[in-house]
């Protein structure tokens, strides 16, 4: 059916990245010679690629943290409260992902550089978070909305303050969200080229160092295992992230009064 | 007090460099003392430029090419998944997500490889028999960024699609069929049309970002596939001329909110009308 058609097609790429990754020519080309994990070890080998990947896994994490933090603030903003500069917000949280990259890269290169700023990591950093934030509002947002507030009313009811209720009652319940928030954007922030490219410093970050390999045309097979070690690895966390925020989606319809009722007594029962 | 610290970020990382951003459009150069600051000249070189300007329009058009095929893919997925799927349909969802997931990078990579001359698709067609040697034109043009592009955005686009459809009642469904309606008189006459906010937010949703794409066309388009993009990010990386970039972003803007604009103010004026004629 065409659904599966397209649905193999998606992988079709990327499995042909791994197969090129443990094919023993150094071409990217075909046919295929022989299985080998020697560029595996390769990459293993060359210390700047070791040096941009500990770059980049210490970048994302703490762009993800911070991101995390920052969209679950405005999730929860937006999602509970109506306050004067509420769609506002909404749309600057949301904008980053809507805009062209280049754009953000541009005027976040502009406006970093003009305030004095050297382009190092903590600048790729400030990128990868603006980027993540839009991410991290979605995620923990949808959670907010399926947050049960009975439980927070109940909770002050009995006696706790709004801080404690925050802390033990709320953040414990959202913390599937928080943390699928947390590892899409590690992932997301991991993989970002795009805006880093503007960004970067002289410490090398992942993405723009295969790039730069790419020119190279002796580094194809390492370029492929790196990669295909990277797409692994992101379908990994993917996975979990969404085994997480499976507690808080249905698998049927969102909004009540589309749902296709299972009974005539239940017809009868929404619409009285 | 929730609002402050995302507010605050967002408004010092994100809001404020568009706004440097325009301020430093009549900047003298790059790096020249605050006293050069305001000049029209970057702004008039760019309006006098036709083959940038060009640029900017061509590359309007690719990307709304792009978006009309990645919406026209994904509205059959999109449809199976609201429809056809039920108890399956999150597992399938995730299914077609994950390759979206990865890095944006690697997958534009993989298709530089397809479409090389020893890439896969013409290692395809030469063991099927359709060519002896294989096409050397796949890569390093325009439709090879179109296919990446469309590649890359079809699980993206999907999303809005899947979205507006699953809001369908699909009680309408039923009583359409009471009423004599055929499978596809239901879907021109109910589906379609409530789902077409899904299908313009899965337009601009492609849209808006491939306008400023300059990674694909970097890797797979070549001479020839140049994007607008790419001309803003060589002003501002290797031209070191950041006015000038940064009028040129300008314009790209400007574009967008010109494009985006004009179908918001027919709709509204639309639904106008209908009001006043129901």
């Amino acid at each position: 059916m065409y659904f599966w058609l397209i649905a193999v097609l998606l992988y079709v790429p990327l499995l042909l990245l791994m197969v090129l990754s443990v094919n023993d020519s150094i071409t990217l080309g075909f046919p295929l010679k022989g299985f080998t994990l020697r560029w595996y070890q390769a990459a293993l080998d060359n210390p700047i690629m070791l040096d941009a990947l500990r770059n980049s896994l210490l970048l994302a994490v703490v762009s993800a943290f911070v991101a995390t933090i920052l969209g679950s603030l405005a999730a929860m903003a937006i999602v509970r409260f109506r306050f004067p500069g509420r769609t506002f917000l909404a749309a600057v949280t949301g904008a980053p992902l809507v805009i062209p990259f280049v754009i953000v890269g541009a005027a976040l290169l502009v406006a970093l550089r003009w305030a004095g700023f050297e382009l190092s990591l903590w600048t790729v950093g400030v990128g990868q978070v603006v980027l993540c934030i839009p991410l991290a509002a979605i995620i923990v947002g949808s959670g907010v909305v399926g947050f049960d507030q009975a439980l927070e009313e109940a909770s002050m009811d009995l006696g706790a303050t709004y801080a404690q209720t925050q802390l033990l009652v709320t953040l414990p319940i959202l913390a599937p969200v928080l943390i699928a928030s947390f590892i899409t954007c590690v992932v997301s922030a991991f993989n970002e080229f795009a805006i880093s490219v503007f960004l970067v410093g002289i410490e090398p970050v992942l993405p723009v160092y295969l790039y730069s390999q790419l020119r190279n045309t002796t580094s194809g097979p390492l370029i492929m295992a790196v990669a295909s070690a990277v797409i692994l690895t992101s379908f990994a966390l993917v996975l979990v992230a969404w085994a997480l925020q499976g507690g808080t989606r249905r698998g049927g319809r969102a909004t009540p009064g589309s749902a296709k009722p299972a009974s005539t007594k239940e017809l009868d029962a929404t619409l009285s | 007090m929730l609002v402050t610290p995302p507010g605050a970020a967002l408004l010092m990382f994100f809001v404020l460099p568009l706004i440097a951003m325009l301020l430093f459009s009549f900047r003298e150069g790059t790096f020249s003392p605050e006293r050069e600051m305001f000049t029209l000249r970057h702004v008039v070189h760019f309006l006098e430029g036709r083959d940038v300007q060009r640029l900017l329009w061509e590359s309007a058009l690719t990307s709304a090419v792009i978006s009309t095929i990645a919406v026209t893919l994904a509205y059959p997925l999109a449809y199976y998944l609201a429809f056809g799927a039920r108890e399956r349909r999150n597992i399938l969802l995730l299914l077609v997500l994950l390759p979206a997931m990865t890095s944006y990078l690697l997958r534009v990579m993989a298709w530089k490889i397809i479409l090389g001359s020893e890439g896969l698709l013409n290692t395809f067609l030469i063991w099927t028999g359709v060519t002896a040697e294989g096409f050397t034109g796949l890569l390093h043009n325009r439709n090879a960024v179109i296919v990446t592009l469309v590649y890359v955005w079809v699980p993206f686009a999907a999303l809005p699609i899947f979205a507006s459809l699953m809001r369908i009642d699909t009680r309408l469904f039923e009583g359409a069929a009471d009423l004599g309606a055929r499978p596809w008189e239901t879907f021109g006459l109910i589906t379609l049309p409530l789902s077409l906010p899904g299908i313009a937010g899965a337009f601009l949703f492609v849209f808006v970002p491939t306008l400023g794409e300059w990674v694909t066309p970097m890797l797979v388009g070549g001479t020839e596939g140049v994007m607008f993009g790419n001309i803003i990010q060589d002003t501002f990386t290797r031209g070191l001329n950041w006015p000038l970039g940064s009028v040129m972003s300008l314009a790209m803007i400007s574009l967008t909110v010109v494009l985006l604009g004009v179908p918001v103010v027919v709709y509204r004026s639309f639904r106008k009308v209908r009001t006043r004629v129901a």
